[in-house]
């Protein structure tokens, strides 16, 4: 393939998206919990509660501000990279972004401030309120991104004017687009569950380095159950998004299963090596029949060669990141149900097998949000906007040179910030709790609680 | 209703509050570099940690509002300013991440590296900020409906002077703010360094000015000024605005005075946005209707009616909404900051 500032920019865009969506699929399901956290010891008064907040809000801030550093780039890629695209959805996809702009952003931007500084100065409840602010703020953002992105994905409710350009005749029909209620459901669960398994990992960390104490107990045992809980949910959901693409993306659902032929009887094939050249796959082995009982219909499904081979998605990242985000998916429900086990029989404080799993299982959940956003980006190509705008024809007009710049740039700073930031948010993590109960006044170094807020670089207590 | 005029206003005022309120806050950054120890550097940035993501995010707003409104200028913009927007943006992730890193770090070549990145972050913002101002300012070459110029066409003299005048301006906010939010040595430090920039303002400010009289005839015919002569029935009108800038010059120098008893320690900060203000009216004089000068105007540029007045419904219910909670977050932060706030205390 030649090196233009097309593929430069899809490159670019793919980094920088990938890397920005780590942040507020953790913050979302982040600032949630905190939420609960804090509305738990409102409402108990046990300080167990507060100090999974205080200990959690640590990271939470952290997380923030990596979240919105990435996400400032984002508001300026479209323009800088993609500016035809820009000019042509603008009056469809402007109000969205500006929506999520002026209803979540500023939200979440300002109470931020309350919630790390502001204790002393508000009152527990008032606090509480911030807190909630900040998590409501955060899915409001997703409901408004997703929906674009949707609509990008199944456009509807629109006309095209004399210029090209797309305009809104209904704004209901653009917001809420066939593919946005299963999206968001799926985006949401996924960011409480990504969460769960961070929140999962630290506390088995924090039992195999026998570290474990109440709070660690308490967010072990939030944590799996969440998993638990969700991640049915999420399969269901997952199943409900797929549904809606064999509708309306039936080319991007042909390349996440890796069917080439139109015929009744599709497998569902388990491994395979796509070759996009020559139309088959290579080393398949699939249950032939069971891509007809899952998608459950009798007629013939569509395979790739139902589609011009210029009308087709890359099959290979398409297939694969689908196969990678379903396994993540299942060992997440694994490490829940086996936690749940765990719990029930009582032996969910001690070090096992399970713990040592839970420690890199801490990853799976952003392995999936990764992968599943792949299979959904790569899947609908080669459009922007679904069989109306052609990703080659929304390019801005930048050469190559700069678009190389940029890119270089941005991997070497995203490199040292984010390598930076998960080492500190790691350590944080991982130094677990004292055993007495924070006061609220500061402590002088040397007492027994100076260590929860040493800086994450001092070798942990103990 | 001409909703293209209305959300250009409403853009310019988006746009004017990012600058007078990260202005602050990246000028602060800047003055940390300077700062005589690390307890006085903490105070400095603990004035501005539980504001600053606030701030920012009007320029977030700046941005996702000209795609909103005028999605035309914002294509045709952003690639003209490629690399500046490229190290603004690599400029705001290191300082942004670093008030947090920069207390996780124990270590003291890490903790220099973010306490650098901060400053130097800072200021690299301050400075593209500057270079796009300028570069907006001096034109934008067009070819139907994209940027047909050079990669650096944003690099010139002008935009050069106009990146000094912004950076310094950012110091002078930046040096009034600290002025209201710290007592002590730092405060007569503030001092010293507010005095210090606004002359760097006055003189940058005052070369911006007729430089920009000479960028287009356009402009030279707005305010009636040219470098020969000056048409005084059309400069009295906008007299106003130069005149202010001067007043606000020599009241403000007074008011940073060593020995400013008596002087309230807000006036400063207020003085200091007041100038900022004329400078900015002055240009939004100079360059309407265009907002791709001189190729494209607001009407032209602008969104569908539709898109901008469905987007004008939000605005006029969550702007006020989010002016009343900024309002709340700085009246609750209010009051001199001490060694008890921010993140080295909070961890």
């Amino acid at each position: 393939m030649e090196i233009d500032a097309l593929i430069l920019s899809r490159l670019q865009f793919a980094f920088v998206i990938a890397f920005h969506i780590l942040f507020p699929a953790f913050t979302i399901g982040l600032a949630s919990f905190l939420a609960v956290c804090e509305g738990l010891w409102l409402a108990t008064k046990r300080e167990v509660f507060k100090r999974l907040y205080l200990h959690w809000v640590k990271i939470f801030a952290l997380a923030f501000a990596m979240g919105v550093v990435s996400g400032v780039v984002m508001s300026y890629q479209f323009g800088t990279n993609w500016s035809v695209f820009s000019d042509m959805t603008g009056s469809v996809l402007g109000p969205l972004l500006g929506y999520e702009v002026l209803t979540a952003f500023f939200l979440e931007a300002t109470f931020l401030g309350v919630m790390l500084f502001g204790w002393s100065r508000v009152g527990n409840k008032l606090h509480f309120v911030a807190t909630s602010a900040v998590a409501v703020g955060t899915t409001i953002s997703a409901f408004w991104i997703l929906s674009a992105n949707s609509w990008m994905q199944t456009p509807q409710g629109h006309a095209v004017d004399a210029d090209g350009r797309f305009y809104a005749v209904d704004w209901a029909a653009v917001i809420f687009n066939p593919s946005f209620p299963s999206r968001f459901v799926h985006m949401l669960l996924a960011a409480y569950i990504t969460t769960a398994a961070v929140v999962l990992a630290a506390g088995a960390w924090q039992v195999l380095a026998r570290r474990g104490a109440e709070p660690t107990r308490w967010q072990m045992r939030m944590a799996a159950g969440t998993l638990a809980l969700l991640m049915p949910l999420q399969i269901w959901a997952g199943h409900w998004s797929g549904e809606v693409a064999h509708e309306y993306q039936p080319a991007k659902v042909a390349a996440m299963e890796g069917w080439w032929e139109t015929k009744v009887g599709q497998p569902t094939i388990l491994f395979a090596i796509p070759d996009q050249e020559n139309e088959r796959n290579i080393a398949e082995i699939g249950i032939p029949g069971l891509g007809d009982v899952i998608v459950g219909g009798e007629k013939p499904l569509q395979g790739l060669d139902a589609f011009p081979a210029e009308e087709r998605p890359p099959v290979f990242l398409t297939f694969w990141s689908f196969r990678i985000m379903v396994g993540a998916g299942l060992g997440l429900l694994g490490l829940g149900l086996w936690g749940v086990a765990l719990w029930a029989l009582g032996r969910l404080d001690r070090p096992g097998l399970f713990h040592r799993l839970a420690v890199p299982g801490g990853a799976l959940g952003f392995i999936a949000v990764i992968s599943g956003w792949v299979t959904a980006e790569v899947g609908r190509q080669p459009y922007t906007v679904y069989g109306l705008l052609r990703t080659s024809d929304s390019v801005a007009p930048v050469s190559v040179g700069q678009v190389a710049t940029s890119l270089l740039v941005f991997m070497i700073v995203y490199a040292i910030v984010f390598t930076a930031g998960t080492v500190y948010m790691a350590r944080i993590a991982i130094r677990g709790f004292d055993d007495a109960p924070p006061d609220e006044t500061r402590r002088a170094p040397g007492t027994p609680l100076a260590a929860v807020d040493a800086p994450a670089e001092a070798p942990a207590a103990k | 209703m001409d909703f293209p005029l209305i959300w250009a206003v409403l853009i310019a005022v988006a746009v004017m509050m990012y600058v007078l309120l990260d202005g602050f806050d990246l000028g602060v950054g800047i003055l940390s570099g300077f700062a005589d120890d690390d307890a006085e550097r903490n105070r400095l940035t603990a004035s501005i940690e539980p504001v600053w993501d606030g701030n920012e995010t009007w320029l977030v707003l700046g941005g996702g509002g000209l795609f909103a409104a005028f999605p035309l200028a914002y294509a045709i913009l952003m690639p003209a300013f490629y690399l500046p927007v490229l190290v603004m943006l690599a400029a705001l992730i290191f300082r942004g991440v670093a008030f947090e890193f920069r207390h996780k770090a124990v270590r003291t070549v890490t903790k220099k590296f973010w306490n650098g990145a901060f400053f130097g972050g800072s200021l690299a913002a301050a400075l593209s900020q500057g270079l796009i101002l300028g570069a907006f300012v001096q034109g934008i070459e067009v070819e139907g409906r994209a940027y047909a110029g050079g990669a650096f066409d944003w690099l010139t003299p002008f935009s050069v002077l106009v990146a000094v005048s912004v950076t310094v301006g950012y110091v002078l906010l930046g040096a009034c703010w600290l002025i209201l939010k710290t007592d002590g040595a730092t405060q007569v430090g503030a001092r010293k360094w507010a005095r210090r920039a606004l002359v760097g303002v006055a003189v940058s400010m005052g070369m911006v000015s007729l430089a920009t009289l000479s960028i287009d005839p356009r402009v030279t015919a707005r305010w009636g000024v040219t470098m020969a002569t000056v048409d005084f029935s059309t400069f009295v009108i906008l007299a106003p605005i130069p005149a202010a800038a001067v007043g606000l010059v020599v009241w403000l120098w007074r008011d940073t005075a060593p020995t400013a008893i008596g002087k309230p320690d807000w006036r400063a900060f207020v003085l200091a946005a007041g100038l900022f203000l004329t400078g900015y009216v002055g240009l939004a004089f100079s360059l309407f209707p265009y907002n791709v000068p001189f190729a494209k105007t607001v009407w032209e540029t602008a969104a569908h009616d539709n898109a901008l007045g469905f987007l004008l419904i939000g605005a006029g219910v969550l702007l006020p909404a989010i002016l009343v909670y900024t309002a709340y977050v700085y009246a609750l932060f209010w009051g001199k900051v001490t060694d008890k706030d921010g993140y080295a205390a909070h961890g």
